[in-house]
C-alpha cells in the first residue's frame, strides 16, 4: 500500500483513529495485539490495555507540525520506508501530517501557508516534530523559505502541546554538532525550556518509538516518563550490552579480534572492535529494525552508540570502550624522557650536596673524645 | 558538562596528563635513589651480594612462622588484595585492551565472573585491612594521613570499577567516567606517596638481602 502522508496528497482521512483504521482494513485483532505490544514496550500493566485501546480508537486525529532542520533525512526515511505496511505506519498515516517539507506536495508559500493555518487552528494543542540540529553561528547556514531554523523552531514551539525531537541531530546536536561544530548546531533542548520535549535519539530512531510516544499521548494526554537526557524511559532504560544476544560471550571472555576470524564466524563479542553497547542506552536489541529482522550487533557490526550525545566524538567507532581515546605511550615516552632528565639533574645535586656535607666534616678522634 | 563529555575527558585528556605525571613521577623517583649511590664498603667481603639479594627478593615474600602469628589478618588480607589487584587489573579483557592500546601488545583474559569474584575479594579484603588498622591498638598509632589516602586511592577503583561491572547507582557512562578519574588519581599521587613500593620493593629486597650476603650472612 502507498503511504500518502501529505494533508494535500489523497483523500484526507477523517473520524477517529479507529474508524480510519478498520478503513484500511486493519482488523480489531491486528488492533489489539498492536495496543498489547505497545502496552508492553512501554512497560505499562496488562490492565491498560483495554484503556490504551479505547484511547486509539476514539482518538482524533492529532495535528502534527514536523520541522527538519540539519539533518540528512535518514529519521524521515526511518519512518516511512518500512518494508511492509505495519500497524504502526497506518497509525502514523493517520495522525494529521500539517506540514513536512519532505513529504507534503505542496511547495513555497503554499507549504508556509499549511502550516500557519495549521497552527492557527490547533494553537496549544498540536505536536511539535522536530528532526535536525539549530545552527546558531549563522542564522543563513539553514533556511526554510527564508526563516532561520532559529526563528522557525521559536515560532512554531509557542503553540505547541509538546515537542518530540527525533533523532540524535535534534535531540543532542548529533553529527553537525561533532567537532568542530562548524554551524554552531545545537539541539532543540537547547533553546526551548518552556515546553515539554522528548527526546528520541538514534540516528535514525527506531520507529517504532516514535508511534509508542504517539501512542502515549493520544491515551494519557501526556508524555511518557523520560530519563534524565529526556528518552523516554521505557526504550532508553536498559542499555544495548545488558540485552544484546552476545553478552554470554563477553561474559565468557569470547571475543571477535577481527571482522574475518573465527569469533566473528562464532558470533562472539563485538567489544574489542569497538562496541559502545555497554554504554548506550536504546532499543535495538529488544525491538530490532526492519520489522524486527535484526539489529547491527547481530549482523555482525559493533554498535555506534548512536543514541548518546556527542557519538560521533567518541574516539573512533572501531575503538574498544577501554581504550584511551588519546596516544598515551607517546606522551609517556615524552614524560619518561623529560623525567630522565630531570631525575639525573635531581641525583646530581643530591650528590653534590652528599659532597659538600663529606668536605665539611670533621672527623673525631679518640684523643678527642678523652680531652 | 554531560557525562559523555566526561568520560571523553577521562579516556583522553584526562587519562594523558594522569598518565604522564604517572611515568615521570615513577622515573625522577628511581633515578633519585638509584643515584644516591652507596658508600663504599671497606670491610672484606665473605660472601656474595648478587646471588644472597636475588635469593631474599623470592624468600621474603613468604612469611616466617612467628611474623604470621603476630601479624595474621594484615598478612591474609594483605595478600588477598594484592593478588586480587593484580588479576583484576591485568587479566581482565577490557583492561588488557587498555594496557594494549599503550604498550602495543596483550595476553589472554580470564572469564567475566572469575574477574568479578576477584573485586568482591579485593574489595573485603581492603575493608578488612582498613578494619584492621583502626581497631588494632599499635596499628591505629603508627597510622598517619598517607595512609589512609592510599588506603583511599587503592579502594577507590575496585569499587567504582565493580559498580561500573553491574552499573549501580548512575548510568554506565557516569560509572565508567567516575572509574576512569578515581583510576587517574591513583595515577596522579602514586609517585608521590608509598604506593611508589610497586617499584622499590623488589629493589629494597634486594639491598638487604645483598647486604646480608656481603657480611656473610643468612637474610
Amino acid at each position: 500500500m502507498k503511504k500518502d502522508l501529505s494533508p494535500q496528497g489523497g483523500a484526507r482521512m477523517t473520524g477517529s483513529l479507529g474508524e480510519i483504521l478498520r478503513s484500511q482494513g486493519v482488523s480489531r485483532r491486528s488492533f489489539m495485539k498492536f495496543c498489547a505490544t505497545t502496552a508492553s514496550l512501554m512497560a505499562l500493566p496488562p490492565a491498560m490495555i483495554p484503556m490504551l485501546a479505547r484511547a486509539m480508537e476514539q482518538a482524533r486525529r492529532p495535528s502534527v507540525i514536523w520541522l527538519s532542520f540539519q539533518e540528512c533525512t535518514g529519521c524521515t526515511e526511518s519512518l516511512t520506508r518500512a518494508h511492509t505496511t505495519t500497524i504502526e505506519s497506518l497509525i502514523f498515516d493517520a495522525i494529521s501530517l500539517d506540514y513536512h517539507h519532505t513529504l507534503q506536495a505542496a511547495a513555497g508559500s503554499a507549504a508556509e501557508a499549511a502550516r500557519a493555518a495549521a497552527m492557527a487552528e490547533n494553537f496549544g494543542n498540536y505536536l511539535l516534530v522536530v528532526d535536525g540540529s539549530i545552527p546558531l553561528d549563522n542564522p543563513g547556514y539553514s533556511t526554510i523559505a527564508g526563516i532561520s531554523n532559529l526563528d522557525m523552531l521559536s515560532e512554531c514551539a509557542k503553540g505547541a502541546a509538546a515537542i518530540i525531537a527525533v533523532g540524535t541531530c535534534a535531540t543532542y546536536g548529533g553529527i553537525p554538532h561533532a567537532y568542530p561544530n562548524p554551524t554552531g548546531a545545537v539541539s532543540v533542548g537547547d533553546i526551548i525550556k518552556d515546553k515539554p520535549v522528548i527526546n528520541v535519539p538514534g540516528c535514525p530512531p527506531i520507529p517504532v518509538v516514535i508511534t509508542a510516544v504517539l501512542a502515549h499521548y493520544l491515551t494519557f494526554g501526556a508524555l511518557p516518563e523520560l530519563d534524565h537526557i529526556g528518552r523516554p524511559k521505557a526504550f532508553y532504560g536498559q542499555s544495548i550490552h545488558d540485552r544484546c544476544y552476545r553478552r554470554p560471550f563477553y561474559d565468557k571472555g569470547q571475543f571477535a579480534e577481527t571482522f574475518d576470524d573465527e569469533g566473528a564466524k562464532q558470533g562472539w563479542c563485538l567489544y574489542k572492535l569497538g562496541c559502545k553497547g555497554p554504554t548506550t542506552y536504546n532499543a535495538c536489541a529488544t525491538t530490532k529494525w526492519n520489522n524486527g529482522t535484526s539489529f547491527p550487533i547481530e549482523a555482525g557490526h559493533p554498535c555506534l552508540g548512536c543514541s548518546e550525545p556527542d557519538f560521533w566524538d567518541g574516539g573512533g567507532f572501531y575503538k574498544a570502550l577501554s581504550m584511551p581515546t588519546e596516544n598515551i605511550s607517546k606522551s609517556a615516552v615524552y614524560a619518561a624522557a623529560g623525567a630522565a632528565v630531570a631525575g639525573v639533574l635531581v641525583g646530581a645535586m643530591n650528590r653534590s650536596k652528599q659532597n659538600a656535607s663529606n668536605r665539611i666534616h670533621i672527623k673525631t678522634s679518640i684523643e678527642d673524645l678523652t680531652k | 558538562m554531560t557525562e559523555i563529555e566526561l568520560l571523553s575527558w577521562a579516556r583522553g585528556p584526562g587519562l594523558q596528563i594522569a598518565s604522564s605525571i604517572f611515568v615521570a613521577g615513577v622515573v625522577i623517583r628511581l633515578f633519585e635513589i638509584l643515584l644516591l649511590g652507596r658508600k663504599a664498603n671497606l670491610a672484606e667481603a665473605r660472601g656474595t651480594e648478587m646471588s644472597s639479594g636475588l635469593k631474599t627478593i623470592f624468600t621474603r615474600t613468604v612469611p616466617d612462622r612467628t611474623t604470621f602469628r603476630r601479624s595474621s589478618v594484615t598478612i591474609v588480607s594483605g595478600y588477598a588484595f594484592h593478588i586480587g589487584l593484580f588479576v583484576v587489573c591485568f587479566l581482565s579483557a577490557p583492561h588488557i585492551l587498555f594496557l594494549k592500546d599503550i604498550i602495543g601488545f596483550g595476553w589472554p583474559s580470564l572469564p567475566t565472573p572469575v574477574i568479578d569474584a576477584c573485586a568482591v575479594i579485593t574489595i573485603i579484603a581492603l575493608v578488612a585491612t582498613l578494619v584492621n588498622r583502626l581497631t588494632n591498638k599499635v596499628m591505629r598509632f603508627l597510622t598517619n594521613f598517607e595512609d589512609l589516602l592510599t588506603w583511599v586511592l587503592t579502594f577507590l577503583p575496585v569499587l567504582t570499577g565493580y559498580l561500573a561491572f553491574h552499573r549501580i547507582g548512575l548510568t554506565a557512562p557516569s560509572l565508567l567516567a567516575v572509574h576512569l578519574l578515581s583510576v587517574e588519581l591513583l595515577l596522579v599521587l602514586f609517585p608521590f606517596t608509598k604506593l611508589m613500593h610497586a617499584f622499590t620493593l623488589f629493589l629494597a629486597r634486594w639491598y638487604n638481602g645483598a647486604i646480608s650476603g656481603y657480611k656473610g650472612v643468612a637474610s
